[in-house]
């Protein structure tokens, strides 16, 4: 090992060295000044209280032993883990089911891939704004579409319990990503597989769940983990969707109804820039940061373990 | 006899999952058709019982209308200032710096390409307040140098992409070059870059969409009305009793509607530089 080290180190010369930190020095910049000044400094401000007019003062434990018993903390992670694992799941199976249908050959398929694809693209907030009138109880579409058969639609972003579900049936819309990455991974599993499945007579749901499924397997798990990682930084959709409700009101800091949809980043979001308790609010941060860091490790140790499970399948 | 019966047995089996497809696009198509539609009507019209898709009477003038009552203009201004910078921040950095990290033999190298997969974990609620405290202290709030800055330090995601097009790119190119005496500079910009457009449009069209777009950042630090962008604009119609959808569709049409054009145009570098970053996991 010592020998190898020092056989590379041969193999870089000065002007090299200098070159590739040269070449590199815009993202070591930005590295130093938005991200890791940025963290410490967070940590450092999660046991002060401040604000934008108030240096910060120390005080120690305060903000986490509030966090801890402010009833408000644990709501917002419930919405939130809500949207981590029924959210996450529901989405990935969209986007497999899309892939899969247009991983065959037909005509208008790269029509079909656009029109799926498209919803990505465009702007949260043009399209979050676009779905709110659809949930309208009463003029909107979606409960016009369930009462043509018959169905008296809720009041989904009226309804606490039924808020979130609104939010992950607007979620799936957006899969686009998934879905295209979900094709790639499907395009990738050799054709001989499944010819040889057929000739042993093997039905389309055996050819899914023996060949294909575990083809794509830690492809899936990676998008899971990145799904849920997204999850917890849920924040543009219903901060929109308050505000609509609210009426666009400069001072709005709220959860919606029965704070359903407050999420982890609102809340965090609110203490900081409406309350204005911006230590608290670094606090509430690290804590987010330890967990989606956990989380991360854990999921790519699962990911690599697919992947040799995937391997020794083969 | 037999033949064509098999053939019109495997085309029969297809009707279902045509019918499929079909359906579902039109669910996944539906929101952007509900915009305009909606986009087009009076409000009477919108608001009318039973509710029809299409409208009554067509109204163009709701467009111009919007673009009364919020600063459209203006936010439009504000927006493409915004974008522009952000996208030749991007473009200028991010092939340098993936260069760096495919094309030139240095230690960090590696460092580096795992401390950009690492940085990419960081929550932007994390890093969000001290930053917003940094350019408040610098008086620099309500300016849009807190937008644009970063954009000149590159993306994890978009140097991702960079790094694996040049690792694609055969070193006999550069060793020749090298042979003729020219610099890392040199090789950079005459061979390296020239031959990088695909990816360069990839990372181009999607800074662009993303700068567009964005909302978090104009959230924290613009709050003053007239150098607000149209992300935050779009909110103006948002009314404490209720909500001016018809203005509000046409605005957001209008601001959607750059977004599909670029996208359809280059669809594929979109697709290609999703699939690429993302199987690599």
């Amino acid at each position: 090992m010592k020998n190898k080290v020092s056989v590379n180190k041969k193999r870089y010369t000065r002007r090299d060295t200098r070159n590739g930190l040269l070449f590199a020095l815009p993202w070591i910049i930005g590295f130093i000044c938005f991200s890791i000044i940025p963290l410490f400094t967070s940590f450092y401000y999660s046991f002060t209280e401040f604000n934008p007019v108030k240096d910060p003062t120390w005080v120690g434990l305060k903000n986490f032993k509030y966090i801890f018993h402010d009833p408000l903390v644990f709501k917002s992670l419930k919405n939130t883990l809500f949207m981590a694992f029924v959210s996450t799941p529901v989405n990935l199976f969209v986007a497999l089911f899309l892939a899969t249908l247009l991983n065959r050959k037909f005509k208008g398929r790269g029509a079909a891939r656009t029109v799926f694809f498209m919803p990505s693209v465009i702007p949260m907030i043009a399209a979050t704004m676009v779905w709110i009138w659809m949930f309208d109880p009463t003029y909107g579409y979606i409960n016009r579409v369930l009462g043509m058969f018959g169905i008296n639609g809720p009041s989904w972003l009226m309804d606490p319990s039924y808020t979130k579900w609104a939010l992950v049936l607007m979620g799936t819309w957006c899969t686009g990503t998934t879905m295209l990455i979900c094709l790639a991974a499907l395009q990738d599993v050799p054709r001989s597989y499944y010819e040889a499945a057929e000739l042993d007579g093997a039905n389309a749901f055996q050819r899914f769940f023996k060949i294909t499924l575990p083809c794509v397997a830690s492809v899936l798990v990676y998008q899971a983990i990145l799904n849920i990682i997204n999850a917890f930084q849920y924040f543009t959709q219903v901060y929109v969707i308050i505000n609509a409700s609210s009426g666009g009101g400069a001072s709005n800091a709220g959860g919606g109804p029965a704070n359903s949809i407050l999420m982890y980043p609102l809340y965090l979001f609110n203490t900081a820039f409406s309350y204005m308790k911006m230590g608290r609010a670094s606090a509430m941060a690290w804590l987010l940061f330890i967990a989606v860091s956990i989380m991360t490790f854990v999921m790519i140790k699962l990911t690599n373990k697919v992947a040799e499970n995937g391997a020794g399948d083969e | 006899m037999k033949r064509t019966n098999a053939y019109y047995k495997k085309k029969l089996k297809k009707i279902p999952v045509t019918i499929l497809i079909v359906l579902l696009c039109v669910i996944f198509f539906s929101p952007f058709l509900i915009m305009v539609t909606t986009s087009l009507k009076t409000n009477a019209d919108a608001f009318q019982l039973p509710v029809k898709l299409f409208p009554r009477k067509i109204i163009w003038d709701n467009y111009p209308e919007a673009m009364q009552k919020i600063p459209y203009l203006k936010y439009l201004k504000n927006t493409i200032l915004i974008t522009v910078f952000s996208v030749a921040g991007q473009l200028l950095s991010t092939p340098l710096i993936a260069y760096s990290l495919a094309k030139i033999k240095w230690r960090g190298s590696t460092f580096i390409s795992s401390l950009i997969m690492g940085t990419m974990m960081i929550p932007y609620t994390v890093t969000m307040i001290p930053l917003y405290k940094i350019w408040n202290n610098l008086g620099l709030t309500n300016t849009y140098l807190p937008l644009i800055a970063p954009m000149f330090c590159g993306s994890p995601f978009y140097i991702i992409i960079m790094r694996q097009f040049f690792q694609g790119l055969p070193n006999s190119l550069m060793e020749a070059a090298k042979i003729d005496g020219a610099g890392e500079l040199k090789r950079y910009i005459s061979i390296a870059l020239p031959l990088s457009k695909p990816a360069l449009t990839t990372v181009g069209i999607q800074s662009f969409i993303a700068a567009w777009s964005d909302y978090l950042a104009p959230l924290i630090y613009i709050n003053k009305t007239e150098k607000l962008t149209l992300s935050l604009g779009l909110q103006q119609f948002l009314g404490s009793f209720s909500t001016d959808w018809t203005h509000l569709m046409a605005a957001a049409t209008l601001f959607v509607i750059p977004v599909i054009i670029f996208f359809l145009i280059f669809q594929r570098n979109f697709v290609e530089g999703i699939s690429t970053s993302g199987l690599k996991a």
